[in-house]
Parts: C-alpha cells; sequence; structure tokens
C-alpha cells in the first residue's frame, strides 16, 4: 500500500505531523513503518497535548522508589518492602465493548504492575456512567461490573475498593479506570531499560492475533455515530493466560537472567520494544516471522499493531534462554526469542527475510510532537444567595432519604459484591469503608488504598476541583489510619483541542499539583485519557486519584462503624455551610450553578495529622471523613455500618439546620472517641489548634436529629441499600 | 499430620489454604497438577480457583489431569479429600461427590459472608464440632447444586449433605439460600463420607482480622479428628 497524506490522516495524524515524520527518515515511510508512527505519536502513548503541563506535577519524596515514567510507581513501605501501583483508563474500549473493554482494562494494569516484579494483592477501579435513565447505562454498568469481576476473580486477586458515579455527561462516554496495587522487595524490582548488545529478545505469553489493532489510536480519537463499528479493536482478555503469565514471570523473576521486561499494552510489540530500546539508548532487531502468531497470514503491519493481551518483552541475560524458555513451557505459555538488541539506536524489523522498518528509535520517543494547546482559564463561580425561607420549608426527613437513596451515595454492594474482595487472605477492610485496605503478608504491616474523583466539583472550578479530589483521597487514607503516601492520577477529559476542556485538564493538573505538593503526596504514575466526548460534547472533568498508604500495625486501623453506645461523636474541622455544588443543592434545590466547597490545605493537613496522633494513641474508635452528603449523610452512614443511633446535640453555630446538615464544607472527619477520652482528645486537638465541636452521643438503633427529626437505623438502611439493586432488578 | 494441596493452572486460593493448614499444624506440601505421585498425606485438598479458566464446565478439565488419577485412587482406598470451591466444581466433574454445580440463579459472581449449618456429625469433618451455625465465606459464580430426583433421595438417605445456607440462628429457608442450591446444599459427601466438597471457603475465615473465626473453629477441629 503506497503511503501518502491521506492515509496518515487515515491513521490519526495531521498533516503537519506526517510532514514531520517524512522529514525526520528524509523519506517517505511506509505502510509498517506508518503504522509504528500513528501508535507511537497518537494522544494515548505520546502524551503530547499533556506532557507540557504533567511536568509540573511533584513526583519526588522521601518514599518515592520510582516515579513516573516506568511501568508503574513503586514507594518504600520500609523492612525492604516496595508497593508498585498505578491507575490506567480503559473508557473507549468499555463503551463500545463493556466486558471485554474492562476486562481487558483490569488485565492491562495487573500487567503493568507484575511486570516491575510485583505480585498483585489489591485491585481498585473507579467506574462513571450516564443518567440511570438513560438507555444505555444499566446495560454498560452490568457489563461494565461482570467484567472487572471476570478478570480479576479469576486471577485471585482482591478487588478492596472502588468509586462509581452516575451523570448524564457521562451519556456517551462512560469512564473505566483501574489500579492495582502490587507488592515486591526493595532489591527485586524489573525496569524497562535494556541494556548491553546482542541480548535475546524474547516475547512470551499469549499469541498474537489481530484483536485490538489500533487500539491506541481509537482510544485517542472522540465517539460519533459510527462508534459500534469499531468493536474490532476491542481486545479481548484471556485472564486464565495472563495468571499462568503472572506465575511464570515471578518464578522467573526470582532467578537473575532478566535484563528488562516490558508489557505488550497499548500499541502491543511497537510500543513495548520502542520503550525497551529508547530507555537503554540502544537499537531492536525483530525478526517476525519468529512472532507466535495465533491467525495465518498476519502482516508485519498487523503483527506490530496488535493489541492482543497478555503478553511480554523480555531482554535476557545471553544464555540463559533454555533456563526461561523451561519455565514458560512448564506453564504452558509461548516463547520465543524473536530479536536482540543492538547498537543501531534504530528498531530494524525483517519479515520474510527482507527488511520491512527501519526506524531511529529517538524519532518515535524524544522527536514525538509536543503541543501546547490554547486553554482557556476558568473564573470562580458567583456564590448563590439561597434564602432562608426556601430552606426553612424543607423537612429534614425528606431531603435525607432524597439523599441517601441518590445514585452518587448509596451503597454501592451489588457493584462490589460480584468481586472476590477476600481471596489472598489478607483483606482487613472491604469495599464499602474509607479505603479498601490489604495486609502485607506475613508481616504486621497494612496498605491502605482508595480512589476517588468529585468531577462536580471540578467541573465548577477545575483548580479547586484538581486540590479537592487530592485532599479527600488524603482524608480516606487517614480515616482508616493509614499516614498518606503517594498517589497515582487518572485524569479523564474531553479534547483538547478544545480550549474550553483544554482549560479543564490544565487547571486540574495544576491544583493536583498544589495539593499534593503541600501534602508531600507526591504523583507517582498514571495516565491520561483525552477525547472523553461525542461530537462536540465533552464529559466533566473528571481526575480519578488512587491514594496509597501504610497502617504500621494492622491492629490499629480504623473502620467507619459506631462501636459503642454512649460513646461520643466529635467532628474535626469547621462547618461553615457551603452548600453551593453540594448534592443537596443540585439535586433537592436543582441548583446547578456556584462554587465548589474551598479546599484550604493547611487545615487539611493539621486536621489529617492530629487525627493520626489520636489514632497513634488509641482514642478513636471509629472515624469516617464527610464528604459529598454532608455531615448528616457521614454520620448516617457509620450508624447503618455500626447498626447503632445517635442523638445530635443542638449545633453552637448560627448557620441554618440544614446548612449545618448538608454542607459539602471540607477538611472534616467524625470520629467517635469514649468519654472518658474526650479531654485528653480535645486536649491534643486543641493544642494543634484545630477545630472541632461535639455532634452527639451514640445511642440504640434511632438517629435523633431534633425534638421533631427522627429515624430508625432500619428506615437509614433501606433508602441507603435498596436503590442500585433495584435499579439493576427493574 | 500431613496434608497436600494441589495447584492447577489456574487455582488461585492453593496459598490461602496452604496458610490455613500450616496455621494449624499440618505439615503441608504443595502438589503440581502434572505429577503423577501424591506425596504421603493424610488430608489432600483440591483448592479454588478457575483451573484452566473454568471455560469448559467448571472443574471439568482439572478433573482429568495428571495428578487426579493419584487422588481418585487415594479416595476410594479411604483417604481424606476435601475440595473447596472450584475444588468442589473439581470433585464432582471427577465423579467423587454426587451431583453438578450450576451458574448461581442470578447469574453473578458472590462474594460475601454466610451462615452455614452442620448438623451431621457423623464425619471426620464435623465430628466433635460444637458449633452448629457456622460463618463461612463464599466467593463464587458456579454454585448453585443440583442433583436428580433419585440422587438427591439416595444422598439424603446416605446422610451425605454435609452443611446447608442458613440464617444466624440456623433457619435453612429459601431466603437465605445464595445461589440457588437445591435444599440449600453449600457441601455434600461421598457416600464413605471421606470426601466432602463445598462451596465457602474456611481458609478466608481463620482470622479476627478477616471475616471472622469460624474458619479457625473448622480447621483446629478437622486436625484433631484426623489425629
Amino acid at each position: 500500500m503506497l503511503v501518502n497524506e491521506k492515509v496518515a490522516i487515515d491513521h490519526g495524524l495531521k498533516a503537519d505531523e506526517y510532514k514531520k515524520i517524512c522529514d525526520l527518515l528524509k523519506r517517505t515511510p511506509n505502510i509498517t513503518e506508518l503504522g509504528i508512527f500513528s501508535a507511537m505519536w497518537n494522544e494515548h502513548c505520546s502524551y503530547k497535548s499533556s506532557r507540557l503541563h504533567l511536568k509540573k506535577l511533584p513526583i519526588k519524596g522521601k518514599k518515592v522508589i520510582q516515579g513516573p515514567g516506568e511501568n508503574a510507581g513503586v514507594i518504600d513501605i520500609d523492612d525492604g518492602d516496595a508497593i508498585v501501583f498505578k491507575i490506567e483508563s480503559h473508557n473507549h474500549p468499555s463503551f463500545i465493548e463493556p466486558y471485554q473493554g474492562a476486562a481487558t482494562g483490569v488485565g492491562g494494569i495487573m500487567r503493568d504492575v507484575f511486570t516491575m516484579g510485583a505480585r498483585p494483592i489489591a485491585n481498585l477501579n473507579s467506574i462513571h456512567f450516564g443518567s440511570p435513565q438513560h438507555k444505555k447505562t444499566k446495560n454498560l454498568l452490568r457489563g461494565v461490573v461482570h467484567g472487572i469481576g471476570g478478570y480479576g476473580n479469576c486471577m485471585g486477586v482482591p478487588t478492596i475498593a472502588g468509586q462509581t458515579s452516575f451523570d448524564s455527561s457521562y451519556n456517551g462516554n462512560i469512564l473505566v479506570n483501574t489500579m492495582t496495587l502490587g507488592l515486591v522487595k526493595k532489591n527485586k524490582i524489573f525496569y524497562s531499560k535494556a541494556a548491553g548488545l546482542n541480548k535475546p529478545v524474547i516475547y512470551v505469553g499469549s499469541k498474537t492475533g489481530r484483536d485490538g489493532i489500533h487500539g491506541a489510536s481509537m482510544a485517542s480519537a472522540s465517539f460519533d455515530e459510527k462508534i459500534e463499528e469499531k468493536k474490532p479493536t476491542v481486545q479481548v482478555g484471556d485472564p486464565f493466560t495472563e495468571k499462568l503469565l503472572l506465575e511464570a514471570c515471578l518464578e522467573l523473576m526470582s532467578g537473575d537472567s532478566i535484563i528488562a521486561i516490558q508489557d505488550m499494552g497499548a500499541a502491543g510489540l511497537t510500543s513495548s520494544s520502542i520503550e525497551m530500546a529508547s530507555k537503554g539508548n540502544l537499537g531492536i532487531e525483530i525478526n517476525l516471522n519468529k512472532v507466535p502468531c495465533r491467525e495465518t497470514k498476519m502482516t508485519p503491519y498487523e503483527i506490530m499493531l496488535s493489541e492482543s493481551q497478555e503478553r511480554m518483552l523480555i531482554v535476557l541475560e545471553n544464555g540463559k534462554e533454555d533456563y526461561a524458555k523451561k519455565i514458560f513451557d512448564k506453564w504452558n505459555l509461548d516463547f520465543a526469542v524473536i530479536g536482540k538488541t543492538t547498537d543501531s539506536k534504530n528498531i530494524e524489523l525483517f519479515f520474510n527475510n527482507e527488511q520491512v522498518a527501519n526506524i531511529p528509535v529517538n524519532t518515535l520517543v524524544e522527536n514525538s510532537p509536543m503541543y501546547d494547546r490554547k486553554w482557556k482559564k476558568s473564573k470562580l463561580p458567583k456564590k448563590n444567595k439561597i434564602k432562608k425561607d426556601v430552606l426553612n420549608k424543607l423537612k429534614i426527613k425528606d431531603i435525607l432519604k432524597k439523599i441517601l437513596s441518590n445514585h452518587n451515595i448509596c451503597s454501592k454492594e451489588w457493584i462490589w459484591q460480584q468481586y472476590d474482595h477476600t481471596v489472598m487472605g489478607d483483606t482487613i477492610q472491604k469495599p464499602g469503608g474509607d479505603s479498601g485496605v490489604v495486609r502485607v503478608h506475613g508481616t504486621d504491616k497494612a496498605v491502605a488504598a482508595t480512589v476517588d474523583s468529585s468531577a462536580v466539583y471540578c467541573w465548577a472550578h477545575p483548580l479547586t476541583g484538581g486540590k479537592q479530589v487530592v485532599a479527600e483521597s488524603w482524608r480516606n487514607l487517614i480515616s482508616v489510619g493509614a499516614t498518606p503516601i503517594a498517589i497515582t492520577n487518572c485524569l479523564n477529559f474531553g479534547s483538547p483541542e478544545n480550549e474550553e476542556n483544554m482549560g479543564e485538564f490544565v487547571e486540574c493538573v495544576q491544583g493536583i499539583g498544589e495539593a499534593s505538593k503541600y501534602l508531600n503526596f507526591p504523583v507517582v504514575s498514571g495516565n491520561v485519557s483525552f477525547y472523553n466526548q461525542t461530537k462536540e460534547i465533552g464529559i466533566k472533568p473528571t481526575p480519578s486519584i488512587g491514594g496509597v498508604g501504610l497502617i504500621k500495625n494492622y491492629k490499629k486501623m480504623i473502620t467507619m462503624d459506631l462501636k459503642e453506645i454512649n460513646n461520643l461523636v466529635l467532628i474535626i474541622g469547621k462547618t461553615e455551610g457551603h452548600i453551593d455544588q453540594s448534592l443537596f443543592a443540585r439535586t433537592i434545590l436543582d441548583e446547578k450553578n456556584g462554587p465548589p466547597p474551598e479546599i484550604n490545605l493547611f487545615n487539611e493537613k493539621n486536621n489529617g495529622e492530629s487525627l493520626l496522633n489520636l489514632i497513634e494513641k488509641d482514642y478513636i474508635k471509629s472515624a469516617h471523613d464527610i464528604s459529598l452528603g454532608g455531615l448528616i449523610t457521614a454520620i448516617s452512614k457509620m450508624c447503618i455500618k455500626g447498626d447503632k443511633g445517635i442523638k445530635l446535640k443542638k449545633p453552637k453555630n448560627l448557620i441554618n439546620d440544614i446548612e449545618y446538615l448538608f454542607a459539602e464544607d471540607q477538611g472534616r472527619y467524625l470520629i467517635e472517641v469514649n468519654p472518658q477520652d474526650l479531654k485528653n482528645v480535645s486536649k491534643i486537638l486543641d493544642k494543634n489548634s484545630v477545630f472541632h465541636e461535639e455532634l452527639g452521643v451514640i445511642i440504640d438503633k434511632e438517629i435523633i436529629i431534633n425534638e421533631k427529626t427522627k429515624l430508625t437505623i432500619d428506615e437509614l438502611r433501606s433508602y441507603n441499600t435498596n436503590w442500585l439493586k433495584d435499579f439493576m432488578d427493574a | 499430620m500431613k496434608s497436600s494441596v494441589i495447584t492447577f493452572p489456574g487455582s488461585n486460593c492453593d496459598r490461602d489454604m496452604d496458610v490455613a493448614l500450616k496455621k494449624f499444624g499440618f505439615k503441608n506440601e504443595m502438589v503440581w497438577h502434572n505429577d503423577n505421585e501424591l506425596p504421603k498425606s493424610d488430608l489432600i485438598v483440591l483448592p479454588g480457583g478457575f483451573s484452566y479458566g473454568d471455560y469448559l464446565r467448571c472443574g471439568s478439565m482439572a478433573s482429568k489431569s495428571k495428578i487426579m488419577q493419584s487422588v481418585i485412587n487415594f479416595a476410594k482406598s479411604g483417604g481424606l479429600v476435601m475440595g473447596i470451591c472450584n475444588g468442589f466444581q473439581i470433585l464432582v466433574e471427577a465423579g467423587l461427590v454426587p451431583g453438578v454445580l450450576l451458574r448461581n440463579k442470578y447469574l453473578e459472581f458472590i462474594c460475601k459472608n454466610v451462615f452455614v449449618k452442620s448438623d451431621n456429625k457423623e464425619n471426620i469433618y464435623f465430628k466433635n464440632l460444637n458449633k452448629e451455625v457456622l460463618e463461612f465465606h463464599i466467593a463464587h459464580n458456579e454454585g448453585n447444586f443440583f442433583c436428580t430426583p433419585d440422587q438427591l433421595k439416595e444422598i439424603e438417605d446416605n446422610n451425605q449433605i454435609a452443611i446447608y445456607y442458613c440464617n444466624k440462628e440456623g433457619q435453612i429457608e429459601d431466603q437465605y439460600n445464595p445461589n440457588g442450591s437445591l435444599k440449600n446444599i453449600a457441601g455434600i459427601f461421598n457416600k464413605e463420607k471421606n470426601v466432602l466438597g463445598m462451596m465457602p471457603h474456611p481458609e478466608r475465615m481463620i482470622d479476627q482480622s478477616l471475616s471472622g473465626e469460624d474458619g479457625s473453629l473448622f480447621f483446629k477441629n478437622l486436625i484433631n479428628n484426623i489425629k
């Protein structure tokens, strides 16, 4: 096939990008080469619109072993142990084919983690769907949940936490973000940097088929009405093979025969071989006839661009081929020496004894396009003036019922019950808490992880929203007694070519950067997903933040269920009554305007660290951060989980009752303490200048909000637990 | 006491079972599916997971793997064989316990704590266990036990039902049946009661910090009974 500008444009490249390719090569690329360029230069692989801004994120810290740029980030959790983790998007494929899209998302992120030598110990996910009334929502939700479960359950890795939301901005573009944590010894981490000349390049895992060709390019484009035609670009997952691949790789890694290893994810053999060569400043020569193929008559173009799953590329020490092959034979996996490292600094491909591609590696990586896209700064919206008499007409009980059963607040048990969350025998906090927690097998340590996003806040004011998501992740870790260490981010946005969407991206990233810098909560890995839009309409900006923290002694882990009658519940952090952009304002008042709650990073840090101090001193019986739905939603969940009630004290501050109960002021937690510890707890909080007040006293099975408003815990529970199940059964 | 846990390709509760058996005093050995011989063992365990991906009927491929002939011989000579979850499916496929395991009634994977009633004490697994209602944990997609009326009669006549799904109080009713199993059956014996297949995972209930501790009771009792 002849290559020209039109063919290049059909590959998703721009005319000037095609010209740049010809200039770099000093000739016209052939079709295989063009395919390789299009795969490496698309948004998904090259980060061409985002690189400039991502550079501003804080990526260093005392506990950071590996920041962005590798298959996943790595943090130190002491005693020679490290946690490898990353979050990634699989949005486009999941909309086209929800089961396989979500399943291969889970498979891909686990591969990123075990490529580095770590055994996956926990999975998380953040999934976002269109409005519940939208005709596709139910099937997409069911398909995605089945896909995530189907893959993760079979792998035997517990899915310990997640987040699900519904918003009409996802009607045509759902989001599926998957995250994995793996455990590795600090001195046994594997990287993707090739080194040494004439080292064998090994292909292991599944055979290469025609599935997923141009998957990464598809993920770098907007959707239109012909989206169904893109089904063949979705990969098909085989978790069984991945389980074998995991065990075989870990077995090979226990020895010392691997120089570099890289999974074949987006853009398959192309990106994996080029990454390894680029990092090692080497060339790679591949004989494509040696690549194990599932289908006959595959062309070099197809072999290089296939996104068949469950495959790895390894650069081995010379002479270790037989030793390695034995391991892969034992696990019934393909093993083939397909090439070698060279000093040419080019990627050279051969097929039927002919050279079919020869491209300098640096043209694909360092010389890939980088754009300083135009972007529009957002203004902080004006505060709404909500009339007191509007609020006074509302009945607290009715609002609480609506809020607890709201699709973005209600219990997601229908979802997480379909995920094996207890396999591996170390899950000590299941989904449904502030963070999932797994023990570090055989030790007293535990690792907490959470994934969060607040698209509404980010949409209202990206800078504040970006900060808020990081702060929420931080709070969710602290609420279970974990010291926050680092985050991974999955940045889901509309088109970077649209100034408003690009502005949302730039300012969310700025917010994430500011908060993570202030909280000493660096970004160690991540992924950008642009073009989450159908025609001209982009999604609400949705950065998902995956936070990881450490609990030194797992017996000190905190859960949110109320523990004991007569204990007191205190609020940490001040309730100012910020109603704009709260769930209350949006669903009860139908008010969509106004600024999101302000983030005060000093208070976040101070309040959080003070709470950790109280937990360390064993004063805290239960804890929960206050977020969506405000104070009353938070305490309701604590009541439901603990099957206990609470009698609220009349608040001292002069704000309206409704503002007090439903405001979404940030930096707040609820904590349960024994009355005899109150003095000591107050003393510590006062000393640290942490604002706190008493919410109420724990009683049996009833929530007494004021003289007129009482609800039983069973009522609260039925509001909270039924919505999703009823929705899916209907 | 010596135990062996068989690892099939796709097993994923093999390590958890190893941890549990060792915790309660077994000297456990892991056995590869492709081996011919079983090590000398007082108990053989077929663990949970997705053997061979369960792409055919669950457990059917594993039931034909090399080691299974030795497991079948061991069981037929009276040796203790316990299959948990996928292990139960393998036992069914190997014909070591009666019945079949269908897809869950609501067609969804279920992972949660359940209560099971064990009032059948005439066997080495539950003898002397003085708690009738145990809190166990299930995590499966195909645990819906089914058999023909004739088989059921035989199973009941021989007292082969090991455990039933029930509520906290031990009531065996439809609403406490998580997967649609016939008669709320959660676990079953062979006629001689040396082979036990059950869907719940006792190995996930061996620590206060996990989902519960009734698995500890089960394993402690089992090793005492074997001694």
